[in-house]
């Protein structure tokens, strides 16, 4: 299963400008709201028409500009798992299921059968759309998406529309239904954890372009751009210059540290990870005397706001309750250790 | 003894108008909302009709089908004359009660979640069965209200049908043109029992299916 992806189309705040390709995968887009990540799956869809470009799904042309090609969604076999699920409001589970499958009339019944087993669905095949929670019309959306048997599943913030404790549940499942669905998947999210939990891959989008696509680990250990350092959850980031080999100086925290990997001659921004600071008794290596400006208690850690002095930037800083109390009275020096620092040129 | 063929063409056009209209009203309402460019001006065109004095209308109905006109000549060559026929009572309540159907059906049809059509057609629905399975059912509310107000309309119907059809008793005369005439010839009595059972048709009909509509509403959508 393949699907490559070259499209262009001029929003209102900026244009998308996307390509990629997956085989065989599960890719997350992950962006803020709004950098045209339901855009780009409307466009694969053809919910929406791109201004030019060409999207290739296992050697079958769905969209391409230059031939004037433009499938309708039906031909597509592409499936959609939209954000609110959109149930038909007048069919029953099963009817909803039994609308979509193909074939002969004993294989739709075997089709509905067989999904709503699947979905542990069973027991509602004959609830209307509007009497099921949350998790459960994700689930008769899932079942009827897989009836109409798609070559591709793009699933666009699968679980926004949930609460927290329904999103764990379902992610389980759905992880459990894409690994068991075999075929190639592009799942949309904010949520970093939700990306790297589901997805091989993750394509960074900001502003209709995506900026950098990385294996999972590899782009949380090295994310390479400014806007995929803060999605991937780093909350600090300073401006920063190369002083030599190893040595750069963080403009915004107004602190020089020392670097494990070389620093790159056109570097931007450093960024630091708020759980990999340490706390330290005295000055040393990358360790300096800090302030504390703010402390929050957090459910399971604290928050603490820390700078340089008054006029540098704050730096976020998480650590143990029990660490935080251990230290209380003492002045505080912070140790940035060289081999977590992420080193950026755009 | 009064005649009571006022009555009887009343509903005969009535119902014949409101056929049309269903159907049409349907089918514009439809293929406006599915237009790319133009829907406004569609739509006004549409709409017209309802908010022009219904004189207005009949008189452009005497234009379009009159002996001088296009379509007026090609019908006198068959030998067939519009202008003051039962034909024409049908052709001005269509006109006039049309905007009625194609507005409440096209609310009915806006009131559907976009996604819901697009999640259709994704799933590999055609146009067709989108249509018949999906957006008419969950129309159906609308529908129902626009088929009664447009018959209620055709069935009041006076200005333009009095241009387009006349007043002719036992041809064209309906029960609001026979109001006219009674009032005309100073007959109250007459007048009055045709207002009171066109009053009461009308009544009935609105009523019933505001108690239909409740009765199918989902949850409480009253302001009190």
């Amino acid at each position: 299963m393949e699907l490559t992806v070259n499209l262009q189309k001029k929003l209102r705040h900026f244009t998308l400008d996307v390509n990629l390709t997956i085989k065989d995968e599960i890719l997350a887009l992950l962006g803020a709201s709004g950098c045209g990540k339901s855009m780009t799956l409307k466009c694969i869809a053809g919910i929406e028409r791109p201004d030019s470009g060409r999207i290739v799904l296992n050697g079958r042309t769905l969209y391409d500009s230059s031939k004037g090609i433009n499938l309708p969604p039906q031909e597509r076999h592409v499936g959609y798992l939209f954000q609110q699920y959109a149930l038909f409001p007048n069919m029953t589970v099963a009817d909803n299921i039994r609308f979509v499958a193909v074939g002969t009339k004993a294989e739709k019944e075997q089709a509905v059968l067989e999904n709503l087993h699947r979905f542990h669905l069973d027991e509602l095949a004959d609830a209307w759309p509007r009497e099921l929670s949350g998790g459960q019309q994700q689930r008769a959306a899932f079942a009827r998406m897989l009836a109409s048997r798609p070559q591709l599943l793009l699933l666009d913030e699968p679980f926004s529309a949930l609460d927290s404790y329904l999103k764990w549940q379902l992610e389980l499942e759905l992880s459990e239904l894409l690994k068991s669905f075999g075929g190639a998947a592009l799942l949309v999210s904010h949520d970093r954890g939700e990306a790297f939990r589901l997805a091989e891959r993750i394509a960074v989008m900001q502003n209709g372009d995506i900026e950098v696509i990385a294996p999972r680990h590899e782009l949380f250990a090295a994310p390479q751009t400014r806007a995929a350092t803060l999605l991937t959850g780093c909350k600090n980031i300073s401006a920063a210059r190369r002083i030599d080999e190893h040595h750069l100086e963080a403009t915004d925290w107004h602190l020089t540290l020392t670097s494990a990997a070389p620093v790159p001659a056109d570097l931007r921004y450093v960024g630091i990870r708020a759980h990999y600071l340490e706390a330290r008794d005295a000055s040393g290596e990358n360790t300096f005397p800090m302030e504390a400006r703010q402390v929050i208690e957090d459910t399971f850690s604290m928050l603490i706001m820390t700078a340089a002095s008054s006029e540098a930037a704050a730096i976020r800083w998480e650590t143990g309750k029990d660490i935080w109390h251990s230290l209380e009275g003492h002045p505080l020096y912070l140790r940035f250790p060289p081999d977590q620092l992420i080193l950026l040129t755009r | 003894m009064m005649s009571w063929s006022p009555l009887v063409l009343s509903l005969e056009t009535a119902v014949c108008a409101t056929v049309l209209t269903f159907f049409l009203g349907i089918g514009l309402a439809y293929w406006v909302l599915r237009l790319p460019h133009g829907q406004s001006m569609a739509d006004a065109l549409i709409t017209l009709p309802l908010v022009l004095p219904p004189t207005v209308v009949g008189f452009f109905l005497l234009l379009i089908f009159g002996k001088r006109s296009f379509i007026g000549g090609i019908l006198a060559k068959a030998d067939f004359s519009l202008v003051f026929t039962w034909e024409a009572a049908v052709i001005a309540s269509f006109i006039v009660s049309l905007p009625l159907m194609y507005r409440t059906a096209r609310g009915a049809f806006e009131q559907l979640d976009g996604t819901i059509v697009a999640a259709a057609r994704t799933l590999g629905i055609s146009e067709w069965r989108i249509f018949w399975h999906i957006l008419l059912p969950n129309a159906k509310s609308g529908i129902i209200a626009g088929l009664v107000l447009a018959f209620t309309r055709a069935l009041g119907e006076f200005g333009a049908t009095i241009l387009f059809a006349g007043n002719i008793p036992g041809k064209t005369q309906t029960m609001s043109t026979a109001i006219y005439a009674a009032v005309q010839a100073n007959d109250y009595d007459l007048a009055f029992t045709w207002a009171i059972i066109i009053g009461t048709f009308s009544f009935v009909f609105v009523t019933a299916l505001n108690l239909w509509l409740r009765h199918n509403r989902q949850g409480a959508s009253s302001w009190n």
